[in-house]
């Protein structure tokens, strides 16, 4: 059985032992045994840590695939409600493409739904070199055991190395029910991705709320499956002198629904954080509710979104949905200022991939100036107010 | 009607520290708690007992024979059985392993009506499990459901949260959901269930109960993803920090702003 062997001889202190497993799976009995309880997640922590040769990794290769029949990098392409695809494709198949290019594969894209309008061109400059589309009103919503058929069928049928999905809602529905599916690997929400010259996925993740982050890869089976969220990625270069092939499949025999449809609505409206190229974050630094006018006009003067950390939404201040973090959204804007914000883990999990971040912070010694390009030490109550000062005259002049 | 929920036991904190040089992980082993996320399946089991007649419920969680504790605290909020799927074989089992065990256990103890999953967890965080025992069950699944318009004894209407969509759908039973935090607001643990239900047997299910006997396809040999590292995360950030009057400042963060075409 695969997993981490002890060899007690070697370990001179034992209650030492105990703290060394991050997930608390090693026992150490009254009697002097020790024993590691399936608490374990096999991080190898002890292996590395522990005293010379007192834990020892072990693994069984039960039956390895064949990784020379496996080619290719597919991407899940999401086709919303509203008829649009999701741009999430997009920044999939630019890091598709890296990947490719790396090991001599081909990227291909699978589109599932109803009506899917067909322009290549803009897939073939993205980075795909095949688009396999599976359209039939039976697709037309979102049905994951029913959009897991086709997936297999596309699997079996293609043989991709690689499946990206995208870590949307129903991407991080479907992708499961595909991997149990093909009785492979599903790594989520990666927020980094490298291939070996063996094919191997190498897929870094963060996990325990973003304080940890993983290095995981599914070494013995094939197709290699893992979601990545919106706006980790961005979409590559496009170029126009690439071409492609677009192909219709047939569905697969037997396939029915496996739930029925009752209504699909779109949720009101509203400015959502994530999609705003410019964000300016409120945190505790704000003494009140009204405060927050400051704020608010910086946004509107720069033309961005007013999002904030969480104590602010615990406060009631603001709509849930404008909280930057990890229990709320992941932000990617081209400009974030941060005022009056710590930097915590939690938080800058949600927004450290901006592209430019600033600080207003009236603490030299905040963590957000570890993130942040540029960090501007003093009183947001008399920064903010001067730069919307300066920002007015500038445009009277 | 009968439905299973599955709950974990998680660290009582995700504050996990690591040494940067040493590589050690510093984290308080002994705190320990449910996935906040699974009392809103729990309080969905317990509405629907609420609302329909002779509904039993069982929750069921796989882990070291201390995550009992989680079953315990099932009880007190109003959970009638407790099953506890432990056994050294069943360790290193990533997200396939571990819904595979957990859709071995279910079948060992009869297929339910309904299945109820949190939506994810807080340590793992991969809101896999939830669809991967869907699937090896062969039951129609919908994720991150929002609402429960309404019930019968052979279907469920409910609503999926599909990011700027929403998607109402019937799914007839049996079925599994995952349920977001909207669903219910979940209620507190009960003293005097927690009296009652102090002598209450949990059921230990092991590896040699289950039907599949082979010990591949549980634990590290039943898992397709190898953790090859654990590591802190990185900030690579290069910074600069301004120091000075409120006027100064402003005026270099407009410069800033100008300079990337903002203003
Ligand atoms: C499981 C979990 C998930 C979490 N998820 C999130 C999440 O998604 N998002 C999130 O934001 N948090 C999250 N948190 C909370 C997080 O740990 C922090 O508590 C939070 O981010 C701190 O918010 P803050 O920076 O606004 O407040 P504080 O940490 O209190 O920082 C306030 C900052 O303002 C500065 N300041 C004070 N007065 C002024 C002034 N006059 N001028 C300038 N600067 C001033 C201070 O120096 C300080 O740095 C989570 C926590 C947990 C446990
Ligand atoms: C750092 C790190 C990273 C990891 N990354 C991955 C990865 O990318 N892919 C992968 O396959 N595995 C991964 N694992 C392993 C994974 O965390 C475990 O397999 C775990 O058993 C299930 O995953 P989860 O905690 O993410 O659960 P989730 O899928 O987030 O849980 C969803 C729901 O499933 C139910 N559930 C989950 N676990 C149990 C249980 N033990 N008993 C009863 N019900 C349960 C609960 O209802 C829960 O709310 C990782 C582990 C670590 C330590």
């Amino acid at each position: 059985m695969g997993g981490i062997y002890i060899h007690p001889e070697k370990i001179s202190d034992f209650e030492k032992v105990k703290n060394l497993c991050p997930f608390g799976a090693i026992e150490v009995s009254p009697d002097g045994t020790i024993q590691i309880n399936s608490g374990c997640r096999v991080c190898k922590v002890c292996v590395k840590n522990g005293e010379p040769g007192a834990f020892e990794y072990r693994e069984d290769v039960i039956s390895a695939t064949d990784k020379s029949e496996w080619q290719g990098i597919t991407v899940l392409g999401e086709f919303l409600p509203s008829g649009e695809y999701h741009p999430v494709i997009f920044e999939l198949l630019g890091k598709a493409r890296e990947l490719a290019d790396k090991v001599g594969f081909r990227v291909s894209l699978v589109l599932i739904g109803n009506e899917i309008p067909a322009i290549p061109n803009l897939f073939w400059s993205q980075g795909a070199d095949q688009v396999f589309v599976y359209d039939a009103p039976l697709l037309k919503y979102f049905d994951a055991r029913l959009y897991a058929d086709i997936v297999e069928d596309f699997a079996l049928k293609q043989k991709p190395s690689v499946i990206l999905v995208g870590g949307t809602p129903a991407g991080r529905s479907l992708a499961p029910r595909v991997a149990a599916r093909l009785r492979t690997g599903l790594t989520a929400d990666c927020t980094e991705l490298d291939i070996q010259p063996n094919s191997d996925l190498d897929q870094i993740r963060p996990a325990f709320g973003g304080n940890i982050m993983a290095h995981i890869r599914t070494p013995y089976h094939r197709p290699q499956l893992a979601t990545v969220r919106y706006k980790i990625f961005s979409p590559g270069q496009p170029d126009d002198s690439r071409d492609g092939e677009w192909i219709y499949c047939d569905l697969p025999d037997g396939l029915s629904a496996s739930i029925k449809h009752i209504a699909s609505t779109e949720k009101p409206k509203v400015h959502n954080i994530e999609d705003s190229d410019i964000l300016i974050v409120a945190g505790r630094g704000f003494k009140k509710k009204e405060d927050l006018i400051l704020a608010r006009q910086l946004a509107d003067e720069l033309g961005g979104e007013l999002a904030c950390t969480r104590p602010l939404i615990e406060a009631g201040w603001l709509e849930p949905r404008r909280q930057v973090g990890l229990s709320g959204r992941t932000v990617k804007p081209r400009l974030l200022i941060a005022c009056g914000v710590s930097g915590s883990v939690q938080f800058t999990a949600g927004m450290k991939s901006s592209e430019m971040i600033l600080s207003i912070n009236n603490d030299p010694h905040a963590a957000i100036n570890q993130i942040a390009n540029y960090s501007f030490i003093g009183d947001l109550y008399q920064i903010i107010p001067a730069l919307l000062k300066f920002i007015k005259n500038g445009r009277e002049q | 009607m009968n439905i299973i929920v599955c709950i974990k036991q998680v660290p009582g904190t995700t504050q996990v520290e690591i040494d940067e040089k040493t590589g050690v992980m510093k984290r308080d082993t002994g705190s320990a708690k449910m996935n906040p996320y699974d009392l809103y399946a729990i309080e969905t089991a317990l509405r629907i007992k609420e609302e329909l007649i002779d509904v039993q419920t069982t929750a069921i969680t796989m882990g070291p024979p201390q995550s009992e504790a989680v079953l315990r605290e099932a009880y007190m909020l109003g959970i009638d059985h407790g099953i506890l799927l432990t056994d050294r074989k069943f360790g290193g089992a990533d997200c396939l392993a571990t819904a595979y065990t957990l859709s071995q256990a279910i079948l060992k103890i009869g297929l339910p009506d309904l299945i109820i999953c949190g939506k994810q967890t807080t340590d793992g965080d991969t809101a896999q499990v939830g669809s991967e025992l869907a699937e090896f069950l062969e039951l129609p699944h919908i994720a991150c459901v929002l609402k429960i318009n309404s019930l019968t004894n052979r279907s469920l209407e409910g609503v999926m949260d599909l990011g700027d969509f929403t998607q109402t759908v019937e799914l007839p039973f049996p079925c599994l959901i995952t349920v977001d935090k909207e669903i219910y607001e979940p209620r507190l643990p009960s003293y005097r269930k927690k009296i009652a239900t102090r002598d209450r047997p949990i059921q230990t299910l092991s590896f040699s109960e289950l039907p599949d006997q082979n010990p591949v396809h549980y634990g590290l040999d039943g898992s397709a993803t190898r953790v090859m590292r654990v590591f802190p995360p990185v900030h690579h950030k290069q910074n600069q920090i301004f120091e000075g009057t409120p006027d100064t400042l402003a005026s270099e963060i407009s410069k800033i702003l100008i300079k990337m075409k903002v203003l």
